[in-house]
């Protein structure tokens, strides 16, 4: 029970790399790609965390000598806004895509060759 | 282990999977956002306010709304096109 | 290349990867047992140096402030990259009117709990990001619940009032203000303390709103430039989405 973590960690992802190479529609694509990008959140903070450890607040909670690990929730903090930007940049390329090629499909598209 | 920790955990593959595995754009982006929500009870339960407090705002509807919005050009973009090719 | 290549090499790749990823776990010490030094170092170390109570935000801020600086350029770039991809795509071959946009009104339900929402959600938002060092929050977290309060009116259905508070030279201009101004703390470091990026303000008292050097205006310079970003993302999207266009000379 102990490795749990890390076992969704890892389907989380397969599944989502399986949602990456399978999908005949590029949207499918980057909203799997956030799939595999919340599988390193969960890896990174279950490697942080310490058993009947707190939150690493010292204020409005009484202090106590255990606290879990801040570092690797800095790394998912920024992280966590600055996929979503990154994504978005993803997808004004699709949009694009389909205005040049007039299709979706990962399949259909070609190099650009004028 | 706590049980929470169990519970969001189970939450949190199985709406992975749910994500993954829809075909149609449209709904795979809303249960991307019920996938943002179940991420923000597992990171609660993991002892990291701040990470959840990120999380909230951008998986509910920081990102959705842009694949919406993506999803609607798309189709506008079908509708005008010359329609001498076999799109889709 | 084709769905069936695809396919093909990730049923031939994916049992590798699978195998090395179980390995690889397999060396990681088990949930809760935590052997890191970097970890307890900051934690015990970080109220007595800094003087804040909220270590994440320190971390994010001070004792890593470097990082957070790449972090908030990568937020710029993309930024930057969705603008040219979209906006050379208005001025490309349509002639662009804002007379109608596509989206119909919603209920008055909706529009209410807009209404209250709004406030609520800019309160919420100053006070996270003044606040980054003292409790959970910070510049990320209260830039984008800042950025939230606008989409508020784009729920109740009025994108176009949603153009008219937040035009594009303001939140143009925000997002410059906060990349800018993090910069520029870095350089206050280096003038004022001889190490770029180095708390150079007093520490004050642990628990005060003017504590902990210069964590408040670092959340302030991030929380604006990430307020700028997520509302340039979305009317750059939504303009594209939602406006309706017209050719000169002819109707869609």
């Amino acid at each position: 029970m102990s490795f749990l973590p890390y076992a969704v960690a890892a389907w989380l992802f397969g599944v989502g790399l399986w949602g990456v190479v399978s999908s005949r529609h590029m949207v499918r694509t980057i909203i799997s790609l956030a799939v595999v990008q919340s599988a390193t959140y969960v890896l990174l903070l279950a490697i942080g965390y310490r058993s009947g450890g707190q939150a690493p607040i010292a204020a409005d909670i009484p202090p106590v000598a255990k606290l879990v690990d801040p570092t690797v929730q800095v790394l998912v903090l920024t992280d966590v806004v600055i996929e979503a930007t990154v994504s978005a940049l993803l997808l004004a390329l699709v949009i694009q895509a389909h205005k040049r090629f007039g299709s979706v499909d990962p399949s259909d598209l070609r190099p650009l060759r004028d | 282990m706590t049980v929470l920790q169990i519970v969001a955990l189970a939450a949190v593959a199985l709406g992975g999977g749910a994500v993954a595995l829809t075909s149609d754009p449209l709904r795979q982006t809303l249960v991307l956002g019920i996938f943002g929500l179940t991420l923000v009870f597992l990171f609660f339960a993991f002892q990291a306010p701040d990470v959840a407090l990120s999380e909230i705002v951008v998986g509910t509807i920081g990102l959705p709304l842009i694949v919406v919005a993506t999803l609607r050009k798309i189709a506008e973009q079908e509708r005008t096109r010359p329609s001498d090719e076999d799109a889709e | 290349m084709s769905r069936r290549a695809r396919l093909t090499l990730f049923a031939i790749a994916g049992p590798g990867l699978a195998a090395v990823l179980i390995i690889g776990f397999r060396g990681l010490p088990a949930f809760g047992d935590y052997h890191d030094v970097y970890g307890l170092v900051v934690n015990g170390v970080e109220l007595s140096m800094r003087h804040a109570t909220d270590y994440v935000t320190a971390l994010n801020f001070d004792v890593r402030a470097f990082d957070t600086l790449g972090e908030e350029y990568i937020l710029f770039a993309s930024v930057l990259g969705v603008t040219l991809l979209l906006r050379v795509m208005r001025g490309e071959d349509e002639e662009y009117r804002a007379a109608e946009h596509g989206m119909s009104g919603s209920s008055d339900a909706v529009r209410l709990a807009a209404l209250l929402l709004i406030p609520s959600l800019i309160a919420l938002g100053v006070y996270l990001v003044i606040h980054g060092a003292l409790t959970p929050g910070g510049g990320f977290q209260g830039g984008i619940v800042l950025a939230a309060a606008p989409a508020a009116i784009l729920i109740a259905g009025r994108y176009l009032e949603l153009k008219v508070l937040c035009p594009t030279r303001a939140i143009e201009a925000a997002e410059g203000i906060g990349a800018l101004g993090y910069c520029l703390l870095g350089l206050g470091g280096l003038i004022f303390a001889s190490v770029y990026f180095k708390n150079f303000l007093p520490a004050g008292n642990p628990g005060q709103l003017l504590s902990a050097g210069f964590m408040p205006l670092n959340s302030i310079a991030v929380g604006l430039e990430v307020m700028g970003a997520f509302l340039i993302v979305w009317t750059a999207f939504l303009d594209q989405a939602l406006l309706v266009r017209r050719r000169t000379g002819e109707a869609t």
